[in-house]
C-alpha cells in the first residue's frame, strides 16, 4: 500500500504505537532479560573479534606452549597456569591457551546454533503454517511427520551419520563439510518444535474474524497467509527461536563431546570438555568451557523468557 | 381450535422490482468428526431449509437464540461458506456455488460487519491499512488516492482521520466497530450483512453504532441484513424481521406485525422474555418460560422443531412439519407478508385470557 511512503507528507500525523513497540518497551524494563541480552551481544562481539583479542593475550588457539607445562604434573603456576598472558590458564601437555580456545569455541557454538536454528525456523514455519492453515489431510500427514521427527533417536542417528559420511561431499571437505553437516543435522531435527507451535497458532489465527473479513473482501490465500497470519506469528517464532538456540548449543556441545563434532584441533566447547575428562585432577581445565556453555545457555534462556513475557504479558508469572 | 386454512402468500410488492437478495431452501450441514481415516457419519444441521427475500433499501433482521443458525445464514449469504444445498440469488445472479475467482468481483457489492470488534481487526495492521485493504484487494483506485479515501471513510463513520496510523488496540470497542464499518463501506456495497454488529458493545455505545448504521443507510442507499438476538435493537432498526429456531425460520413479518401480533409460540415466548422497564405494564403481562434446552442440531426433533418445548404442541406437531405460510382465516389471521410455520398459531388475546 502507498500509505508508508505518504506518512512523511502529512504534518498533522498521529503516530500509533505498534504491538512490537509496546513489547520492546516492556522488555526494556525487564532487567534479567536485558542482562541475558547484553551477555549474548557481548558474546557475539567477542566471538567476531576473537582473532584480535587473542592477538593481545595468549595467541592463537592451536599454538603450543610446552615451556609452560610440566609434562607429568600439568601447567606451572596456580589454577592451571593463570597469568596475564593466559587469563584462563593453559592446557596440560600441549600448553594451548584456554582463553583463546574458549573464544574460538564460542565462534563455532554460536555459528552452528544460530544457523541450525535458522534452518529449523524456516522448515518449521513453512510446515507449521501449511499444516495449520490448510487442515484436513494435509494437516494429518504433516502432523504425523512432525511426530515421527520428535520420536527419532537424533543422537544415535547423528553419531551413525558422522561415521558413514564421506570425506568429500557437495563440493566440500574437511571442517566446512562437517560444519554444514552439523548445522543441517541439528536444524533438521529441531524444526518440529517450531512447527508445532506455528501450527497451533495458525489454527487459532485462521478462525479470527479479520481473516474472514479479508476473505469477504475477496483476498486470496497467499494474501491471507502473508498479510493477515504471518505478522501475527512473528512474535511466537522469535520467542521460540531464542529458546531453541540454547538447546542447539547444548546439542552441538554434546556431539563434540562424543567426538562426532568438528575434528580436532578445532576448538569447541564440547571438545574441550571431552579432552578435560582425562585430566580430572586438574578441574580448571573443565571449568572454563563448562562455564562458557552454562553462561551462554542461561543467557539465551533468560532472554527468551523475557521476550515471551514482553510479547504476551499474560503468560508465565 | 381448528387448524387454520392456509394459502401461499401473495407477493406483497408484486409491482416492485426483483428482490436484491433471494434465499431459497438454503441448507448448511457441517459434518462431525471424520478425519484422516474415518468417515463422518452425522452432521450439525446448522441451517436446514431457509427461504427469505430482502428488498432493496430495507433492513431485514434475523433473530433467534444462540446456535439457531443465524450466523451461519449470514456467512452463507456472504459466501464465506458454501451452502450444502439451496440457492442464494443476489441482484439476479445465483451466487450459491460460484468459485472464489467468480465470487471476487461480486464481493464489492456484498459486505459484512462482524460481531467482535476485538477479533475483526488485525492487531498488526494500522487503521489505514485495515480500512484501505478493500481498495488493495479489489484493485480499486479511488479518486484522490487511497489514503484520502480512507480518511474520508473514517470521517464518515465519525472517527478522527488523523488516526490513520494508529493500531486497533489503541481504540475502544465502539471505535473499533466504527473502523470495521468504515472497511465495509469502502467499496460502496449494495448489501451489508451485519452479524450481531452491536452485541459485543456496551449498551451506551450500542445506540451510537445503531444510529450510525441507520444514518449510513439513508445516506448511501444501503440494504441491511441484520443478525441479532437483542429484540429491542431489532425493533428499532428493522423493517422486516425473521425469527429462527434450530436452523429454520418459524415466522417472518413486517416489524410491527411481528412485534404486536406474534403468531408463532416461539416468537411469543421470546417477546415475553424482553425485560419491560415500566412496572405498570409489567403487571399486565405474562411471561412465558420455556422449559428445557434447545435440542441438539445434530439430531433435531422431527416435524415442527419447536414441539419439544411448546405448550401448545399436539400429535400433529410431531408428525407433520408446518409450512411457513400466511394465515388467511381463523382468529389468528395474519396480514399480508406475515408468514408463520405453526399448526396452532397463537390467537390474539389468548395469553391475556390465561392470566
Amino acid at each position: 500500500m502507498a500509505s508508508a511512503s505518504l506518512v512523511a507528507e502529512s504534518d498533522k500525523e498521529i503516530q500509533g504505537r505498534s504491538l512490537s513497540q509496546i513489547a520492546w518497551r516492556r522488555l526494556r524494563k525487564d532487567k534479567v532479560a536485558l542482562a541475558g541480552g547484553f551477555f549474548i551481544v557481548f558474546l557475539i562481539v567477542v566471538a567476531i573479534f576473537a582473532p584480535l583479542i587473542t592477538h593481545i593475550t595468549g595467541g592463537p588457539p592451536n599454538e603450543y606452549h610446552s615451556d609452560l607445562v610440566d609434562p607429568a604434573l600439568g601447567p606451572y603456576g596456580t589454577f592451571g597456569g593463570i597469568s596475564w598472558q593466559h587469563p584462563m590458564g593453559v592446557e596440560p601437555i600441549t600448553g594451548r591457551d584456554i582463553f583463546s580456545r574458549v573464544l574460538y569455541g564460542a565462534r563455532i557454538s554460536l555459528l552452528i546454533a544460530l544457523l541450525a536454528t535458522a534452518v529449523s525456523v524456516i522448515i518449521g514455519t513453512v510446515v507449521g503454517i501449511t499444516s495449520g492453515f490448510f487442515g484436513g489431510w494435509v494437516d494429518a500427514i504433516l502432523s504425523r511427520i512432525m511426530d515421527m521427527f520428535l520420536a527419532f533417536p537424533v543422537l544415535v542417528f547423528a553419531i551413525a551419520l558422522a561415521g558413514v559420511f564421506p570425506e568429500k561431499a557437495f563440493g566440500l571437505s574437511g571442517t566446512p563439510l562437517k560444519l554444514t553437516l552439523l548445522i543441517f543435522v541439528i536444524g533438521f531435527f529441531s524444526w518440529p518444535y517450531i512447527g508445532r507451535i506455528v501450527r497451533g497458532q495458525t489454527i487459532s489465527l485462521r478462525e479470527r474474524e479479520y481473516v474472514e473479513a479479508a476473505r469477504s473482501l475477496g483476498a486470496k490465500r497467499p494474501y491471507i497467509l502473508r498479510t493477515e497470519i504471518l505478522p501475527n506469528l512473528m512474535a511466537p517464532i522469535l520467542v521460540y527461536a531464542t529458546l531453541i538456540i540454547p538447546t542447539n548449543i547444548l546439542f552441538e556441545a554434546a556431539l563434540s563431546f562424543l567426538g562426532v563434532g568438528l575434528p580436532p584441533p578445532t576448538a569447541t566447547w564440547g571438545g574441550m570438555l571431552s579432552d578435560a575428562v582425562i585430566y580430572y585432577t586438574l578441574p580448571h581445565f573443565m571449568f572454563w568451557p563448562g562455564l562458557a556453555i552454562f553462561a551462554t545457555v542461561m543467557a539465551f534462556n533468560l532472554f527468551g523468557d523475557g521476550l515471551r513475557d514482553a510479547f504476551d504479558p499474560r503468560s508465565g508469572r | 381450535m381448528t387448524t387454520p386454512s392456509t394459502e401461499t402468500t401473495a407477493p406483497r410488492h408484486a409491482a416492485d422490482e426483483e428482490p436484491l437478495l433471494k434465499v431459497e431452501g438454503l441448507v448448511k450441514h457441517f459434518p462431525i468428526g471424520g478425519g484422516f481415516l474415518s468417515k463422518s457419519t452425522s452432521a450439525v444441521q446448522a441451517v436446514d431449509g431457509v427461504d427469505f427475500e430482502v428488498r432493496k433499501g430495507e433492513t431485514f433482521s434475523i433473530v433467534g437464540e444462540s446456535g439457531c443458525g443465524k450466523s451461519t445464514t449470514a456467512r452463507l449469504v456472504t459466501r464465506l461458506l458454501e451452502p450444502t444445498s439451496g440457492r442464494v440469488t443476489f441482484d439476479g445472479t445465483d451466487i450459491s456455488h460460484l468459485s472464489d475467482a467468480k465470487m471476487r468481483p461480486m464481493r464489492r457489492d456484498i459486505q459484512m460487519i462482524f460481531q467482535d470488534p476485538y477479533s475483526s481487526l488485525n492487531p498488526r495492521h494500522t487503521v489505514g491499512k485495515i480500512v484501505g485493504a478493500p481498495f488493495k484487494l479489489q484493485g480499486v483506485d479511488p479518486e484522490g488516492g487511497r489514503r484520502k479515501a480512507v480518511q474520508e471513510l473514517l470521517k464518515t463513520v465519525g472517527l478522527n482521520p488523523e488516526h490513520y496510523n494508529r493500531y486497533p488496540h489503541e481504540f475502544s470497542g465502539g471505535q473499533r466497530q466504527r473502523i470495521g464499518i468504515a472497511r465495509t463501506l469502502a467499496l460502496k456495497p449494495k448489501l451489508i450483512v451485519a452479524d450481531e454488529p452491536v452485541s459485543a458493545l456496551d449498551v451506551s455505545i450500542q445506540a451510537q453504532v445503531v444510529n450510525l448504521l441507520e444514518d449510513l443507510q439513508e445516506e448511501l442507499d444501503l440494504t441491511y441484513v441484520m443478525i441479532a438476538h437483542d429484540l429491542s435493537v431489532v425493533r428499532h432498526v428493522s423493517d422486516r424481521v425473521a425469527v429462527m429456531y434450530l436452523g429454520k425460520i418459524v415466522e417472518i413479518g413486517e416489524r410491527d406485525d411481528l412485534y404486536d401480533r406474534p403468531r408463532h409460540p416461539y416468537t411469543v415466548a421470546m417477546l415475553s422474555a424482553v425485560p419491560v422497564p415500566d412496572t405498570k405494564r409489567r403487571e399486565n403481562r405474562e411471561r412465558i418460560r420455556l422449559v428445557g434446552d434447545v435440542p441438539s442440531p445434530i439430531n433435531p426433533p422431527p416435524a415442527c422443531r419447536f414441539h419439544t418445548r411448546c405448550w401448545k404442541a399436539q400429535e400433529i406437531c410431531r408428525t407433520e412439519e408446518p409450512p411457513l405460510l400466511q394465515i388467511t382465516s381463523g382468529p389468528a389471521v395474519t396480514g399480508p407478508g406475515h408468514t408463520v410455520a405453526c399448526h396452532f398459531p397463537v390467537e390474539p388475546g389468548e395469553l391475556a385470557e390465561k392470566t
